[in-house]
């Protein structure tokens, strides 16, 4: 993008990232070519259908994968090094200090005999080497960052409400001090008060500290308020990538098109519910050439025989025939 | 005479949590006080009404949907059912028609499905423990149209797979598949559409709505989404640290809201348009509340940009300010 991407390695670089699932023995594909870069500051979203691969795409990067998982293809590189994101012991020391994860689902990760001042102190006490009396401070002062009175730190998990479980996983990942968050759905549990200072956070933390973010979410208001991309997934694979501006002002991929117009706005005055026609494609049965082609209004008879690759488009990439670098001049038209 | 045009009716309900301090505070007897969740609420819910309750995060909203479900017993007030007293009904052979009437989505869909239940168990476990079919292949076709209803095709596909070989959005379909499968005549839904995209959600929005106009059921939508509960409630009811501070019809409280935290609300709503970039962050000033610390006077007043002194010290009661829509705001006085 920029000339410096030239002299130095991303910060993150995942490459042609493909996951199988064993489901009965049989494996399935999750997640395919998957292919994108991170720079140190930079946040992009991670948005898609459910079931469209974003968790494993993060799971797959932090190498956190579930026992039946099997990275197939790929790699994932950090500053130039390849990660072992299969192997879980060798994944240890550079997890949490340099990537942490937010998972989706607080209440599983979180331990439920442990107080959470006790839970966000001990990485602290463990990867930043402090004493006891040192991470308890630093464990408080999380807290408060994310918008809970430290006096409820010695409140076990669940005593908290569904949103403070939330915080209290984004105070976890804040400890160690990563250079790269993955939060999967990481405000979804909160209301728009407290998600705006959550965001604010982490846009202090990324501007002061460089932090990158990955941020998973079904919520495209806060991708338009924090990201600086937006990568949209269907049935596994990346399917357009681009600054948010682009994307809400002019979406290329018609399942992005359908997905913006799906979002209520009471400010239009009509109370219309629109989902998208047709139903998510199943991680067992793929639909054949492009995913999307049972439910695209756009269909045209290339799309059920071949795979649209993830092309370079204007300044964002898009995979849908309609945007083939052989029609490139005559640009296709939105309604 | 009880009137039974509300399916359920929250009388001055209140749930208060012991605080268990530190074992430092345990060693020196020290008080620990209360988590004051729900401070004393009324609300009704009319047959086929859907109601959302929304509010801040920790603002009580499960909570009350705990107690409503019987699985938290309420400290205070009272709770009637169809017009009976249900708040001190307890045990599972007393509670079973109930638990046929009143169901829960949970808004955790990963704690509330057991790890070592198939999806198909896991949607079969009400209707057999609440004996609603007579046979196996009842009991199929059951589950089926219940997942199918919540999204997840072709349902076979689905019935046997374990909580951890779904992703997060189908663990909270499958959640919601269990609520509908039992036909309640209410039910609440805790922040049920939060890990679905905007068109799986639609989807599901349109089941709830199509249950209330067939079968007449009620529906207590929690959630923290204005837009979202505009879209789909009758009513909407805000709660701040455990009380309600506003009630209304869904078009009063999205377009002429009354109390200060509901107008902080809706101004913090952000607007996903064409021109969307990077809008201000909002946010509202002031400490962060604690249910553990409720302010004197008006609970809202340390972060009201509109407090005056009169709302440091006296708690605002519910104040009419239109028909069925009502205000717990001195400025409303
Ligand atoms: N351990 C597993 N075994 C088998 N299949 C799995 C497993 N984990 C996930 N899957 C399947 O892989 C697909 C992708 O799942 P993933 O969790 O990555 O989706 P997601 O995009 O995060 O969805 P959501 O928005 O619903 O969380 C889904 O179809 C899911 O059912
Ligand atoms: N079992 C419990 N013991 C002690 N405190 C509790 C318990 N359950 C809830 N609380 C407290 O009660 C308050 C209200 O919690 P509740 O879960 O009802 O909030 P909520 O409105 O659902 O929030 P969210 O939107 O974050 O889910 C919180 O301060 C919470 O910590
Ligand atoms: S009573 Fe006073 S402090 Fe409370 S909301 Fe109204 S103006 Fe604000
Ligand atoms: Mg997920
Ligand atoms: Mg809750």
């Amino acid at each position: 993008m920029t000339s410096s991407s030239q002299e130095k390695p991303p910060l993150l670089d995942v490459k042609g990232l493909s996951v199988d699932y064993g489901l009965k023995g049989v494996p399935s594909r999750a997640i395919d070519s998957v292919s994108f870069a991170l720079r140190a500051g930079e946040a992009v979203g991670l948005v898609g259908e459910s079931g469209s691969g974003k968790t494993t795409t993060a799971m797959a990067i932090a190498g956190l994968l579930s026992p039946n998982a099997r990275v197939s293809k790929g790699e994932v590189r950090y500053r130039g090094e390849q990660l072992p994101i299969d192997d879980d012991a060798s994944m240890r020391p550079h997890r949490w200090s340099e990537t942490s994860v937010v998972f989706q689902g607080a209440m599983n990760a979180l331990n439920p005999v442990h107080r959470i001042i006790k839970q966000i102190a001990e990485p602290c006490m463990l990867k930043l080497g402090m004493s006891r009396g040192e991470a308890t401070a630093r464990a408080r002062e999380l807290l408060e960052l994310v918008g809970i009175p430290a006096d409820r730190g010695s409140a076990y998990p669940h005593e908290l409400s569904g949103g403070m479980r939330q915080r209290v996983m984004i105070a976890m990942a804040l400890a160690c001090r990563p250079s790269i968050i993955i939060g999967d759905e990481p405000t979804t549990a909160l209301d728009v008060i407290t998600q705006a200072q959550i965001l604010k956070l982490l846009g202090e933390l990324r501007s002061r500290l460089g932090l990158a973010l990955i941020l998973i979410t079904h919520d495209l208001s806060v991708v338009a308020e924090c990201c600086d991309r937006v990568m949209i997934m269907y049935a596994g694979r990346i399917v357009e990538d681009g600054t948010v501006a682009e994307i809400f002002a002019q979406p290329k991929h018609p399942y992005t098109r359908l997905l913006i117009e799906s979002i209520p706005n009471p400010a239009s005055g009509k109370k219309m519910i629109r989902p998208i026609p047709g139903d998510p494609p199943n991680l067992v049965n793929r639909p054949s050439g492009c995913a999307f082609h049972p439910r695209c209004p756009s269909v045209m008879a290339v799309c059920a025989t071949e795979v649209p690759s993830l092309d370079q488009f204007g300044r964002g990439r898009v995979a849908c025939h309609l945007y083939r670098s052989s029609q490139e001049d005559k640009v296709a038209v939105h309604a | 005479m009880p009137d039974t045009a509300d399916i359920l009716r929250l009388e001055s309900l209140q749930v208060h949590f012991p605080i268990q301090g530190g074992l430092f505070d345990h060693v020196l007897g020290r008080p620990a006080g209360a988590v004051r969740a729900v401070d004393g609420i009324d609300l009704n819910i009319g047959r086929g009404e859907i109601v959302a309750l929304v509010g801040e995060s920790g603002s009580g909203k499960t909570t009350v949907g705990r107690v409503i479900t019987k699985l938290a017993q309420p400290t205070g007030g009272r709770m009637l059912f169809e017009g009976r007293d249900m708040t001190s009904v307890q045990g599972s052979s007393a509670l079973r028609p109930y638990r046929h009437r009143v169901q829960m989505i949970f808004q955790d869909a990963y704690q509330a499905l057991n790890p070592r239940h198939t999806v198909f168990d896991v949607v079969a476990e009400p209707l057999r423990s609440l004996r609603l079919v007579g046979n196996a292949s009842q009991l199929t076709e059951r589950v089926s149209e219940a997942l199918a209803s919540a999204g997840l095709n072709p349902p076979g596909d689905f019935f046997a797979r374990f909580p951890h070989e779904l992703s997060g959005g189908q663990r909270q379909r499958v959640v919601i598949a269990g609520a509908l499968a039992v036909r309640p005549g209410l039910i609440v839904a805790d922040e049920p559409v939060s890990m679905l995209d905007v068109s799986i959600r639609a989807q599901i929005l349109q089941v709830l709505v199509a249950l209330r106009d067939k079968h007449n059921m009620a529906l207590l939508f929690i959630t923290h989404d204005l837009p979202l509960a505009w879209l789909i409630a009758d009513k909407i009811a805000v709660l701040y640290l455990g009380k309600l501070v506003e009630i209304g019809s869904a078009d009063d409280i999205t377009f002429n809201p009354r109390h200060p935290y509901t107008v902080a609300l809706r101004n913090a709503t952000p607007q996903v348009g064409a021109n969307a970039g990077r809008a201000e962050l909002r946010g509202l000033q002031g400490e962060v509340p604690s249910a553990a610390r409720v302010p004197k006077g008006c609970r809202f007043h340390p972060r009201c940009p509109l407090a005056f002194d009169r709302c440091k010290q006296e708690e605002p009661p519910a104040i009419e300010v239109g028909p069925q829509h009502m205000s717990a705001c001195w400025l409303a006085a």
